[in-house]
């Protein structure tokens, strides 16, 4: 069969589509994770988020209300997890666990009222340039701001971690919070920030879903994307390019094995619906597999609790 | 999870209250075990339509939504026997074991297990709707609007249930046009907006003017609206979701089956059976259909489904042959039921092969 280049580009861009909340949620979790916190409710976040997002979007008619109200869902969760985690010092793993459960309970309970009403179209950018470079048009035009943000992202969290002084502060809260507090940082306040922006991205991602991806909302509906946001986060051992990497290598085979069934290509379907898990794990463990780096981005006091006076 | 915690709860509160009114008033009860939300459309919204069509009959009903397929169905299942109701529906397949395990120990206790096919003990009955028929007329319309020839399928998992759909809507498709391909796409998941989206696009993209669907969310329907190509509601009437992409659902009613065997219960007439409704006893609906629709196609359509509803046309009718090329069904011949419901091969023109 001839390939067609902008067919190729039209896979490109659902792959990247697909790859949005997965980025976001990731992006987010990279840097609660990077301040020493574990937070497993990425999950629970999303789909705060996704209901959040929508239900704003229903009752107000605005996007923009739509959209921050989601990330400030995300928050508002959050802060919960912030509040046990690190004033009551409870254990992060099953805060975070508790979280999600949490999330998806309360989603659909909110959302009892929104199912079965269709979302709201959101508007794209430089719609008007789609057919003028092959290959790249579809690529790089016709999508919504989200979209874009979440392709910058990862760079902004690099440059964030790597060069302010603010990210320094953030990786020395999590690498080593002792010596932070000696330094006079207030490791409180650095984690209880980080968990809150974690919340923020998650809601963002989650809000993705539901208003912008597939505009609806159903219980459920991030459907586990929030766990593979924090695969990507460990296997990218926090490295925020790498999780771009793997979201888009996870997006990209969950859409090609689809291409890859309608052209009929003779491979067992149940392998080809794996293939996502595993090739991005092996991909992600290869290209992160030297011992040195992972053990300086590895935030060592990851999951630990913090007590100020101990 | 809280929320089940809290209905059982209350259900709990209700099951004592209930108890000391059961002794007084001798009035039947069904009750409702949903796989998912209730909401505002899919499958268990038809079921619970149905229900409600019950309560409107004057029965008193109770529902769960949202019971796992696994050993808390069966917990369900006896709280609900337990707390005085002489029928329960379980909507879902997976809820087969549970359902004849717990039907042995509560024989006084009716049950109804929806799309399973283990009628173990005398109190257990099994129903389905022939759903093949809808799709028979979606390929029709399929076959008739697609211009590329080229008609995406989005499956959910490959079960008779769903190979059944499939060939049922490629031989209508075939019928009206000969040079029509259907490719399928494995989605394996009845229910993941996303991964449901990306099948269709993925499909949209490889050049599918009309999508059809086997599985129950909006999500393809949206997608197709967006891509400017044609789809077909699935369950529920889907219009408003995609108005012009969606050519016509096919909507399950299951109301008036579930009239009809709570009536048996209250009057001592019920008994076991095996039920296979299509649209001639109403259980399969077509919605309305859309104006694009050119007016022949539409009169066309509507004669087949008459003729569909008073048996005058079958969909699986002979000579039909594997993709071997092999005879399933003989000129003249009509599949029987039994090879429909083992149905595990495709017929001749479906791309592909069947996941095993």
């Amino acid at each position: 069969m001839i390939i067609d280049i902008n067919f190729v580009g039209l896979i490109i861009a659902s792959i990247m589509a697909s790859a949005v909340p997965l980025i976001l949620a990731s992006c987010g979790e990279l840097i609660t994770e990077r301040s020493g916190v574990l937070n497993l409710g990425v999950e629970g976040m999303m789909i705060i988020g996704a209901i959040s997002g929508f239900a704003l979007m229903t009752v107000t008619g605005s996007l923009i209300i739509a959209v921050f109200g989601a990330m400030l869902a995300g928050v508002l969760i959050s802060t919960i997890f912030a509040f046990l985690t690190q004033t009551l010092i409870t254990n992060h793993v099953a805060t975070g666990l508790a979280l999600t459960i949490f999330g998806i309970g309360i989603s659909a309970m909110i959302g009892k009222n929104f199912v079965g009403i269709p979302g709201k179209e959101f508007p794209v950018l430089f719609e008007g340039l789609k057919d003028t470079i092959p290959l790249l048009s579809p690529i790089l035009f016709g999508h919504s701001i989200v979209f874009y943000f979440a392709f910058a992202l990862p760079f902004i969290t690099s440059y964030f971690l790597k060069k302010t002084k603010v990210g320094l502060i953030v990786r020395a809260v999590g690498d080593s919070p002792e010596s932070a507090s000696n330094q006079g940082i207030n490791v409180r306040l650095v984690r209880y920030v980080c968990i809150l922006y974690g919340g923020a991205m998650c809601g963002l991602g989650g809000a993705y879903l539901s208003m912008i991806y597939t505009p609806q909302w159903i219980e459920n509906m991030t459907g586990g994307r929030g766990w593979i946001a924090l695969a990507l986060v460990v296997f990218s051992t926090w490295n925020p390019i790498k999780i771009l990497i793997g979201a888009m290598i996870f997006g990209g085979l969950t859409i090609i094995q689809f291409h890859m069934q309608a052209i009929g290509v003779r491979i067992p379907v149940q392998f080809l619906t794996a293939l996502p898990y595993i090739v991005t794990i092996i991909v992600l463990v290869v290209i992160s597999r030297d011992s040195r780096k992972i053990r300086l981005s590895t935030p060592s006091s990851l999951g630990k609790s913090f007590h100020k006076n101990n | 999870m809280h929320k089940f915690l809290i209905r059982s709860f209350v259900s709990s509160l209700v099951l004592l209250f209930t108890l000391t009114v059961a002794a007084v008033a001798k009035d039947v009860k069904a009750a409702f075990v949903y796989i998912g939300p209730t909401g505002d459309h899919g499958w268990t919204y038809q079921h619970d339509v149905g229900r409600k069509a019950v309560e409107d009959a004057g029965f008193k009903t109770t529902y769960v939504e949202g019971v796992p397929e696994s050993a808390d169905a069966e917990r369900v299942l006896r709280q609900l026997a337990n707390s005085g109701h002489d029928i329960i529906f379980t909507t879902s397949f997976g809820y087969m074991n549970p359902t004849n395990k717990v039907a042995k120990e509560f024989p006084n206790v009716k049950f109804e297990h929806a799309t399973g096919y283990k009628r173990e003990h005398p109190n257990v009955a099994t129903y389905a709707a022939r759903f093949y028929e809808g799709r028979t007329i979606l390929g029709t319309i399929a076959g008739t609007m697609t211009k590329s020839n080229v008609i995406g399928y989005v499956a959910s998992f490959p079960i008779p249930e769903v190979i059944r759909g499939i060939n049922s809507f490629t031989l209508a498709a075939q019928k009206v046009n000969p040079n029509i391909k259907t490719k399928i796409v494995w989605a394996f998941t009845w229910y993941d907006p996303g991964k449901e989206a990306e099948a269709a696009k993925a499909l949209i993209d490889q050049g599918a003017d009309v999508i059809a669907q086997h599985t129950d969310s909006t999500a393809i329907v949206q997608m197709a609206e967006k891509a400017g190509v044609y789809a077909f509601g699935q369950a529920s009437d889907m219009d408003k979701f995609a108005p012009k992409a969606v050519l016509t659902s096919v909507e399950n009613n299951w109301g008036p089956y579930y009239v009809d065997r709570v009536k048996a219960v209250a009057n001592g007439t019920w008994s076991q059976k095996d039920t296979w409704h299509g649209i001639g006893d109403g259980m399969v609906v077509i919605s309305g259909l859309d104006s694009q629709m050119p007016s022949d196609l539409q009169a066309k359509v509507k004669k087949l489904q008459a003729d569909l509803a008073s048996g005058k046309v079958h969909s699986f009718t002979g000579p039909i042959y594997d993709q071997k090329g092999n005879l399933m069904v003989a000129e003249g011949k009509t599949a029987d039921d039994g090879m429909l419901a083992g149905m595990m091969t495709y017929v001749k023109g479906v791309e592909g092969d069947i996941p095993k």
